[in-house]
């Protein structure tokens, strides 16, 4: 285990003191945190934790019923105030050019009748079936974040509309099985049912700032996304790197000197995994603790936090190995792990998770330790602890076993140390 | 004096190319062995399958009893080994690159602390330790890249071409280093093209080419082989012709070989100082002047000439 550590640590020391390492590894990903924090409006607010604010976005209300009035209300309400800069328009086409015109970031057309379509009283007297009239989120793919947020809010509003429509059948029919309600007085009280469901105490989003009780905001702030993204995707350089430094040992005859000593193949590549581990956690580590100071961001809880750049860690070295042992040349790493690099950053969501990918690539985005890093960090940052984020963990040291085997598998194929 | 290594007709091939055509020889407890050889005549690839780098294709190796095909852990524990390339890491200081492989070989806490000082004051960098590799001189990291294999004190040392593409001054501080690092009792086999280094150090040498061993012996057995034949080199001027010169001194009674390049003519005879009068009297004969003569001894060139047709440096 000491040389095993020996051989870490030294690969660690090599690795901070190469400037160009120090660049991409730590430099880089702060600095393109703070320009997409920048173009997503994180730094323009005066006291808002929160990075998005006054996100434009178009109602068009068809609806002559409560349900519409009450989805305005929702994106008027002092909860969402800030969050969402609304206006009104009557002409569905008119808020789609909006959203063309980059004007807004969502048009949310409400339909007519689709409060008709919800309540089953107004529905027996319209005549429109159950479930027909769907609101529309016409949304501005320039604008992913916002677009996002509305869609979010629109979504949450719609499941407790159906949640109350459905409890409220429920309720109704087995009241008027059981003799304690009339047939006849069903409408009016299926109509009172729906007013307290939907309710003043009731709210859809809420946005909490940290001064207001010196608590975490549990909203996502846009940089809990994008700051992991970054470093996720800076993560897969490091360990690329570090494959790319066992290539060199070969190159440079310290491999071979290695093996002369009373050190075994299994004790050096061991040693260059814990090396390239180290390094990594170090990375991350810097990178949450600079995030932290610099852009004042709250990644959550402390030990959910350390154990998901523990985990991600290992599953980034177990790529960094399979790729050191698919390659051939140290060149053919770096051509390779620039590559993975980026298609993992789309893949794994470090740019945002809009891109408009096929289902099967996003399915793969799981290979990725990015999409299991990303997702356990937001979720940390979003208030949640080390338990909600043990799928995550288990999934990247899942990965870290696997891959490690699979690097193994490939050292010993193409004879790399020969024994 | 007991034997600290016997290889056994160790041979290496790489698909249809034999690297090294079965060796077999021994060295002794506290002597200087050269490996002596052009390029490619296999004398890394055999030190790399005496220090447990790779197996042999065939025969085996003991250093100090253990088999260096079965057991490697021991043998490497026994071994030091300089490379013929530089081994470092050049943005480690000298002193963490002691430490470092220090550890690789077991060293560890205070002891090894001591054992890198010393190192580092036994090739002459205590003033430089804490520099990095990579703003020393080309002779300096040679003396680390020594060094390293002295960390733990070997039994044997192997030392591949480690004057290679250094400075005369370095080369001097290596070979004298290698003769301290014997004296204090250490065994080294030393691999060179350089005769002139063969000749200081070795106890023995051994003379191989194309990966055969075609000589072994001491320098005095090694001359003696090939009838201690001595060189006589005439100088001529830069006007005169060689190759006549050549020519004529072909008729000389006693002289074995002549050859003429570079405005020399080159003749051995049994008794090189004995035939300098007919030389100096055929060259005037045929009007040409003789700048300057050297007269040598028997040596490893002439050897490895007689052996092979070639010269050591072709």
């Amino acid at each position: 285990m000491n040389k095993l550590l020996t051989i870490g640590l030294k690969d660690l020391t090599l690795a901070l003191r190469d400037r160009a390492a120090l660049i991409l590894m730590f430099a880089a990903p702060l600095v393109l945190t703070l320009g997409l924090g920048l173009v997503t409006g994180r730094f323009s607010g005066q006291s808002d934790n929160n990075g998005l604010r006054d996100i434009p976005v178009v109602l068009v209300n068809q609806d002559d019923g409560r349900i519409g009035a009450e989805l305005v209300n929702v994106f008027t309400s002092p909860d969402v105030g800030t969050l969402v800069k609304p206006i009104s328009d009557t002409d569905p086409a008119v808020a789609r050019k909006r959203v063309d015109d980059d004007k807004v970031a969502a048009a949310v057309i409400i339909p007519a009748g689709y409060s008709a379509s919800i309540i089953p009283a107004a529905n027996n007297a319209s005549g429109v079936p159950a479930g027909d009239k769907k609101i529309e989120i016409y949304v501005n793919p320039a604008q992913p974040v916002g677009a996002g947020v509305i869609r979010s809010i629109v979504d949450e509003f719609v499941a407790r509309v159906q949640a109350g429509r459905v409890s409220g059948l429920i309720a109704i029919t087995l009241l008027i099985e059981n003799g304690l309600l009339k047939p006849a007085d069903a409408a009016a009280y299926g109509q009172d049912f729906g007013r307290r469901q939907n309710g003043p105490a009731q709210t859809i989003i809420t946005v909490r700032r940290t001064s207001d009780a010196g608590t975490p905001p549990p909203t996502v702030d846009i940089l809990a996304v994008l700051a992991p993204g970054m470093a996720l995707l800076f993560l897969m350089y490091t360990v690329t790197r570090g494959g790319a430094t066992l290539l060199a040992e070969r190159d440079n005859g310290t491999l071979a000197r290695m093996l002369v000593t009373p050190t075994s193949a299994t004790q050096i590549i061991g040693g260059k995994v814990i090396g390239i581990f180290l390094t990594a956690v170090v990375q991350v580590a810097v990178l949450i603790v600079g995030s932290g100071l610099l852009f004042n961001l709250h990644w959550g809880d402390p030990i959910g936090v350390a154990a998901l750049v523990l985990a991600v860690a290992a599953g980034a070295t177990g790529w960094g190995m399979v790729i050191a042992a698919f390659a051939r040349t140290t060149a053919m790493v770096g051509s390779l792990g620039a590559a993975v690099m980026l298609m993992f950053g789309v893949l794994g969501g470090s740019f945002g998770d809009n891109f408009p990918l096929p289902d099967f690539l996003l399915a793969l985005g799981k290979i990725t330790p990015n999409a299991w890093g990303i997702k356990g960090f937001t979720g940390l940052a979003s208030g949640g602890v080390l338990g909600d984020v043990l799928p995550n963990i288990i999934a990247l040291c899942v990965m870290a076993v696997a891959l490690f085997a699979v690097s193994v598998w490939l050292f010993r194929r193409n004879g790399f140390i020969k024994q | 004096m007991s034997g600290i290594l016997e290889a056994h007709n160790i041979a290496k091939s790489y698909g249809d190319f034999k690297a090294v055509k079965g060796v077999t020889f021994g060295i002794e407890d506290g002597e200087i062995f050269s490996l002596l050889g052009p390029n490619g005549a296999g004398k890394t690839t055999t030190i790399s399958m005496l220090s447990t780098l790779f197996a042999p294709t065939s025969g085996d190796a003991t250093i100090g009893g253990h088999s260096v095909t079965k057991e490697s852990m021991a043998v490497r524990r026994i071994i030091g080994v300089v490379p013929q390339d530089l081994a470092l890491y050049e943005d480690l200081t000298g002193r963490e690159n002691l430490s470092f492989w220090g550890q690789m070989y077991g060293l560890g806490g205070a002891a090894l602390k001591a054992r890198v000082s010393e190192v580092l004051e036994q090739v002459g960098l205590t003033d430089k330790g804490n520099q990095r590799i990579k703003t020393y001189s080309g002779g300096m990291k040679r003396r680390v890249n020594i060094g390293v294999g002295l960390l733990h004190k070997p039994r044997l040392l192997f030392m591949d071409e480690p004057t290679v593409g250094i400075d005369p001054q370095s080369r001097r501080a290596i070979l004298d280093t290698v003769k301290d690092l014997n004296r204090q009792g250490m065994s080294v086999l030393y691999t060179t093209h350089y005769m002139e280094e063969a000749q200081e150090l070795s106890h023995r040498i051994g003379i191989i080419d194309h990966g055969e061993l075609i000589a072994l012996g001491t320098l005095q057995e090694l001359t003696r082989s090939i009838g201690e034949l001595e060189t006589l080199r005439l100088h001529v001027t830069e006007d005169a012709d060689a190759g006549r010169l050549a020519e004529a001194l072909r008729t000389i009674p006693g002289v074995t070989r002549v050859d003429a390049a570079d405005h020399q003519a080159v003749l051995t005879a049994p008794d090189a100082e004995e035939a300098l009068p007919a030389v100096v009297s055929k060259a005037n004969e045929i009007g040409i002047k003789i700048r300057s003569i050297d007269i040598e001894e028997p040596n490893l060139e002439a050897v490895f000439l007689n052996l092979t047709g070639r010269a050591l440096r072709d």
